[in-house]
């Protein structure tokens, strides 16, 4: 966690993720008109992994943080938060399109801040908090510029560093990346695997790029097409901190092609 | 920028300027059109300094801008916070669009009868008329920038925990501000314009559009003219004054 970061311990090995079940998914029910998205959806995330959510366009990948960060209402079931319900947790949450994301009137800095501000947390407290998860990146911009002065990964670093600032128990990334260049991508990916790996942060990331699934991820679960079940869940045993070139691994390879074989077979059925 | 382009763009609009008081001064000295009506360049400029260094034109202006910015005061108090309300809800929107639309298409003017029965004929109408012409406008677009916030934004703030008043202060008000810079420039050009011409109309003794009125009746033309362009560079000002304003203070706007 944040506030004990002093005793950092380094990435190496594989994850720490504990066999605790965090996030405890039981019966989703939501639908949108006719269209059953969810029916009966149960999954389980544990404390301090990294999940990815790969399935085919459509099939209610972003409406699933949606609801588990309140952004949507369920129709039915029930969703556990370490035993706590969403009122009493905290949510990070990185939107896709964070040129819309970001506020535009405060400066990056600022952005940052305004969490902890709204939390009630004093200045000088939220001065230590910022300075210190800034410390976790490699800010090399200035942060005292507006949003929009920023290229687009420096935004998106910003709005990572705005999530993670309250010190979040779970961090929903909704396809972080797909606003971003090839360049600016593998820059905040690297940002974002150091952060959440210091952090031990409980992290569920939307993608519908297989690779990046798989390269933050402990787990990627596979969805279905509407109504959406799991189909399978791919443990992803690489080593941490991975390096870019990682996806040209054998390993990783492999992965990537049961994945895929996996998400086919259920796009023929 | 080279020193070329400053002075470019410092002189082209001079250009023009230069351009219209040619044609009008040949157009007065030639006798193309009756001198009468069209008094010289000179005589304009000497009515105009006449007016302000020993005439009443100071006291008009006082009068005109004391008049215009108590209506658009008036207006903007209560036009931008029933606005940004209004246009936090949508369905409440929606419930007045009609109306406000309908009034706003509505000539002010159209109104003053109304207003001089229950104001009297006195400032108080031309204040009120004013008032009501630029309120519209300010409301409009105040409801307008609420309800077009950028719906990330709004979730970024309730993800946060952001409660609903700190949403529509920190957030939606702030979304907002640019389109409501945009209203209130069209708000004070509104106000300006019913202002001048209820001092035309409604019994006044000063002011811009009573001295435009009176120099006519008189037949004091280089008076009128030299009025007008006062009257214009107000409404000039104005604008400009938003502008710079938008510029320097909303620099998020678009953004």
């Amino acid at each position: 966690m944040l506030n004990a970061l002093p005793d950092i311990r380094g990435y190496e090995g594989t994850m720490q993720a504990s066999r605790e079940t965090y996030l405890r998914i039981a019966g989703l029910e939501k639908r949108f008109g006719d269209t059953r998205v969810y029916n009966a959806l149960t999954l389980d995330i544990m404390r301090g992994e990294v999940v990815s959510i790969f399935g085919p366009n459509g099939c209610g990948k972003s409406t699933l943080i949606g609801i588990l960060s309140g952004i949507i209402e369920a129709d039915g079931g029930s969703v556990s938060y370490g035993g706590k319900t969403l009122r009493d947790t905290r949510i990070g949450y990185v939107f896709q399109n964070y040129r819309e994301a970001l506020f535009p009137w405060m400066s990056a800095r600022q952005n940052i801040h305004y969490p902890l501000k709204i939390a009630g947390i004093p200045a000088r407290e939220r001065d230590e908090r910022v300075e210190r998860l800034i410390s976790l990146f490699d800010v090399s911009f200035d942060l005292g510029r507006y949003p929009y002065q920023l290229s687009g990964g420096q935004q998106q670093l910003v709005s990572i560093m705005r999530a993670l600032v309250v010190d979040p128990d779970i961090l929903f990334l909704d396809e972080p990346f797909s606003s971003l260049d090839y360049e600016m991508t593998l820059f905040v990916r690297e940002q974002l695997q150091k952060a959440l790996h210091l952090t031990n942060m409980t992290t569920i990331l939307v993608s519908h790029d297989l690779e990046e699934a798989v390269y933050l991820a402990d787990r990627v679960i596979l969805l279905s097409r509407n109504p959406s079940r799991v189909v399978d869940i791919v443990p992803v045993p690489l080593a941490w901190p991975r390096q870019p070139e990682v996806v040209a691994s054998e390993q990783f390879v492999a992965l990537r092609a049961r994945t895929l074989e996996t998400f086919r077979k259920e796009l023929r059925n | 920028m080279s020193r070329f382009e400053r002075w470019k763009q410092i002189g082209q609009p001079l250009i023009g300027v230069a351009g219209l008081l040619a044609v009008w001064e040949i157009a007065a000295q030639s006798g193309l059109v009756d001198p009468f009506l069209l008094p010289t360049v000179g005589q304009t400029v000497e009515a105009l300094a006449r007016g302000v260094t020993s005439g009443p034109l100071l006291g008009d202006l006082a009068g005109t801008l004391d008049r215009t910015g108590t209506s658009f005061f008036i207006a903007c108090v209560l036009a931008v916070p029933l606005g940004v309300a209004l246009g936090s809800s949508a369905n409440v929107y929606r419930s007045f669009e009609f109306v406000i639309d309908f009034f706003r298409s509505t000539p002010a003017s159209a109104l003053f009868p109304l207003f001089m029965v229950v104001f009297g004929a006195g400032d108080t109408t031309k204040i009120a008329a004013a008032t009501f012409g630029a309120g519209l406008v300010v409301l409009f677009n105040s409801a307008y920038g609420v309800m077009n916030a950028r719906k990330t934004r709004i979730l970024a703030g309730k993800v946060m925990g952001v409660g609903r008043l700190r949403l529509l202060l920190d957030i939606m008000l702030r979304e907002a501000m640019p389109q409501i810079i945009v209203g209130m420039r069209g708000g004070v050009s509104i106000a300006l314009i019913i202002i001048i011409v209820s001092e035309m109309l409604i019994g006044s003794s000063d002011g811009l559009g009573y001295r435009i009125y009176a120099a006519q009746v008189l037949f004091d033309m280089p008076t009128m003219y030299g009025v007008i362009f006062a009257t214009g560079a107000v409404g000039y000002a104005f604008n400009l004054f938003f502008l710079i304003l938008d510029r320097r203070f909303i620099h998020w706007g678009g953004k």
